[in-house]
């Protein structure tokens, strides 16, 4: 029975960020709509994308490799499974014991190897752009990830992200390291999921592009379930920092059904701040120039590294 | 030593052309002109065909006297003058491929607007039928190891006009970009030939929609000056509303467009509404949004009422006290600040050679505007100020666009009051008994459009020529993208914001 149970949560745990992750990108363009005074398409837009795309016959570039063809279920596969180990409403679920942080970023750097692979297969000028500069955004935002994962694995004693969620609940305490964490996990979050200052997801101009530019050949199914990862990949930053720094109402190991829900609900509101958050930043401000990304990623790096010395040179930071 | 001025007036004159002189000069004048130029002296303003002969509007800069020479080609042949002026080589190309006249000794050999897809040769003089299965083209290259070319267009991801830009990059770094245009010909010239006066108002102000009321305006100057019509003084005022409304929707898109291009989506939608604000009081008080079609020869096509005057007035005070406020919002931020500074540096030099008008001429040094001169009605007595700058880049021609905006209120208040009461429009167009010629030179929002008619003895249109600012906009385009990276193109391609439709007539 207790194992069912356990079953239950787990499934729940995948199914949840699966069916909210379109919710939060159509809450998040909503958002920005009204704070632009537009009316905005509905918040379920997303989900009627993701099913017109479904319904659509795949147009494939003659020279597409078997790669081009697989990379979207990788790349949707990784993605799902990174998100999925994120702890949403409950601590301590059944494969808790690999949601561990390195993990999460592992699956991602597989998740962003494969796509630009699949950008540079077609061969076309515009998806080897996006690969290119995908992968100078990457050499920073990996490292700097790294660095972050060491702060709050030193603070916490473990790189595992239920344990560390535990951690937090049980010491509330303010850390110098904590709020350096959180600033460059901010700002890996914004440049992995290219969000305005580092990318625009609305733009149409195919030279300014990074994410989009890659999958500017994919079409039909392919692209839907690549839209459908990039979805699961901004929930996933969401839900991360809503675990780590935030992980109040989070229902610990073994916990009853009202616990469970009420986690849930403290999930679903922690998100929807995270995204109007978003919104609100992204209309605030323009999008850097290439060439300042880099600066704008070292300083994750910088913060991360900064705050694994602190706590090196004194366990009080 | 003969100079420019005496060059432009020496040769044979020609009868019946205004309000500039043209005089036919020979082939030692042809070339002294274009050497002339070339050394700076003067400005080469527009370079066309009207199918026999090739004409040339000179701007001396010595006695700031404006005219056309015109070089006779017997053989089909002119001495070209884009070998030692290159502004003058797209030009060349366009009447080599129009006309089938060629320029000797050009250096650009290569069709322009025709890519072999019109099923026609020199569709403006005697066209021959040919496949329409289109032309191999030779960009110019770009050798070394690291380059790579990317083509973009003439399909654009965005809802924007055709155009080919093939860009060779080293990485993000581009080497050189290659512009090829002429995909939204529309064959203008050649439908001008022969049409009513009605007809072809409609046809130049179609010529580029934005630009709609400063072409239809300037096809009536020149029809105008050709017939030597006194407009009435009420339409003259009318007119230069309209101007300044359209000056004023196009300026606040483009900055809202420039912001956008930047994903600074907040000035984008603050520009969108108050640009909304004003194509809604055009259409309350002209009955149309554009104002397509309400500047005709001899006057304009609808009166402002008194309901309209009175938007217009509550329009003004609106956007008098927003304008402001963005001003505030484009400077205080640092992020969009950080992208148009410095971006996309048009070196004044450059600009003074190709003769670039409107913002992008004033923003690197050339203080040109046609409302200034050579000057029309009512401008020289309303006061306004043409703002000018150094710096070149990307903010600095945002900044002399909100100056614009600016001076476009001055003039705005000053016409509502000034402008007289009476008729709007003369009863009936006068004919001339023998051809005569007439010429324009108007300020658009992009700069100084260029209208030469030649009207025929029944009143109809002979030959017409529409030159519009962004032929000596565009190849600059190429030039402050050179060294930049690939991904500031779409800013500095905004801030430019050439037009492909009055470009490729």
């Amino acid at each position: 029975m207790a194992l069912i149970y356990d079953l239950a949560a787990q499934s729940t745990q995948m199914i949840l960020v699966l069916s909210l992750a379109p919710l939060l990108l159509g809450f998040t363009r909503k958002v920005k709509a009204r704070l632009l005074r537009r009316r905005g398409p509905s918040i379920f837009q997303p989900y009627r994308d993701l099913l017109r795309l479904m319904r659509k016959e795949v147009v494939l570039a003659d020279n597409a490799s078997w790669l081009f063809r697989s990379a979207p279920y990788l790349i949707f596969a990784a993605t799902w499974v990174a998100a999925a180990l994120v702890p949403t409403f409950a601590t301590g679920l059944m494969f808790s014991w690999s949601a561990d942080l390195i993990v999460i970023t592992a699956l991602l750097g597989s998740v962003r190897f494969v796509l630009a692979l699949a950008g540079m297969d077609v061969g076309t000028s515009f998806g080897g752009i996006g690969s290119s500069r995908e992968m100078m955004f990457a050499s920073l935002a990996e490292p700097a990830m790294i660095t972050i994962v060491f702060v709050v694995a030193l603070i916490a004693g473990s790189t595992q992200l239920s344990e560390i969620a535990f951690h937090m609940l049980s010491h509330v305490e303010l850390r110098v390291s904590y709020g350096l964490a959180l600033i460059g996990l901010v700002i890996v979050a914004i440049a992995e999921n290219g969000r305005i200052p580092v990318d625009n997801p609305a733009t149409h101009l195919e030279l300014t592009m990074v994410h989009e530019a890659m999958v500017l050949e994919y079409s039909g199914r392919h692209l839907a379930v690549i839209e459908l990862a990039a979805a699961l990949k901004l929930l996933l930053y969401v839900s991360l920092i809503a675990c780590i720094f935030a992980p109040w109402g989070l229902a610990p190991h073994g916990a009853d059904l009202r616990a469970m829900t009420f986690g849930a609900a403290a999930y679903v509101a922690k998100v929807a701040v995270g995204g109007f958050l978003l919104a609100f930043f992204e209309i605030s401000t323009a999008k850097m120039r290439v060439f300042r990304v880099p600066d704008f990623l070292g300083a994750a790096l910088m913060l991360g590294l900064l705050g694994t010395l602190l706590r090196f040179v004194s366990g009080s930071f | 030593m003969i100079s420019l001025q005496a060059t432009m007036r020496g040769g044979r004159a020609v009868q019946d052309s205004r309000p500039w002189p043209r005089h036919v000069i020979d082939q030692t004048g042809w070339l002294r002109v274009i050497r002339e130029i070339s050394k700076g002296h003067g400005d080469m303003l527009d370079l066309w065909s009207d199918g026999v002969d090739v004409h040339m509007l000179i701007l001396d800069h010595e006695s700031s006297d404006i005219g056309i020479v015109t070089i006779e080609c017997p053989n089909g042949r002119f001495p070209s003058a884009g070998h030692m002026h290159p502004p003058a080589l797209r030009l060349e190309r366009a009447i080599r491929d129009i006309y089938g006249i060629d320029a000797d000794g050009s250096s650009d050999e290569r069709k322009w607007l025709d890519h072999g897809r019109w099923g026609v040769r020199r569709p403006g003089v005697k066209a021959e039928p040919s496949e329409a299965s289109g032309d191999a083209y030779a960009f110019l290259a770009a050798e070394g190891a690291p380059l790579h070319q990317i083509p973009v267009g003439p399909i654009h991801a965005g809802i924007i006009e055709p155009g080919h830009f093939r860009f060779s990059a080293n990485g993000e770094v581009v080497v050189r970009l290659e512009e090829r245009l002429g995909y939204a010909h529309k064959g203008i010239e050649g439908l001008m030939v022969d049409a009513p006066l009605d007809r072809a108002a409609r046809l130049a102000g179609r010529v580029s929609g934005d630009s709609t009321v400063a072409y239809s305006l300037a096809f009536a100057h020149a029809v105008e000056s050709a017939l030597e019509i006194e407009v009435p003084p009420r339409a003259i005022y009318l007119r230069a509303l309209m101007a300044e409304l359209e000056r004023l929707a196009n300026h606040i898109g483009d900055i809202g467009g420039i912001c956008n291009d930047a994903s600074f989506s907040l000035m984008h939608t603050h520009c969108a509404i108050l640009r909304e604000r004003v194509l809604r009081a055009s259409q309350l008080c002209f009955g149309h949004r554009l104002m397509m079609d309400r500047v005709v020869p001899g006057g304009v096509a609808s009166d402002l009422t008194m309901e309209g005057a009175v938007a217009l007035h509550a329009l003004l005070s609106g956007a008098k006290k927003i304008i402001p406020r963005f001003i505030e919002l484009f400077g205080d931020t640092t992020s969009i600040q950080d992208r148009t500074v410095g971006a996309g540096r048009l070196r004044s030099e450059l600009a003074k050679q190709y003769g670039c008008g409107g913002v992008i001429g004033r923003s690197s040094g050339r203080n040109f505007d046609a409302r200034r001169h050579p000057g029309y009605a009512p401008y020289p007595e309303l006061s306004f100020k043409v703002a000018s700058a150094h710096a070149g880049d990307v903010d600095a021609r945002v900044w002399l666009r909100f100056d614009e905006i600016k001076a476009s209120f001055g003039l705005m208040e000053q016409i509502l009051d000034q402008a007289p009461q009476g008729p709007i429009r003369i009863e009936s167009l006068p004919t001339s008994s023998e051809t005569c010629e007439g010429a324009a030179l108007i300020e658009g929002f992009r700069g100084d459009i260029f209208v030469w008619v030649r009207l025929g003895a029944a009143g109809a249109v002979q030959r017409c020529h529409l030159r519009d600012p962004s032929w000596f906009q565009w190849p600059l385009l190429e030039a402050v993208i050179e060294g930049n990276i690939v991904a500031d193109f779409p800013l500095c391609n905004k801030s430019f914001n050439c037009s492909f439709s009055g470009h490729d007539l």
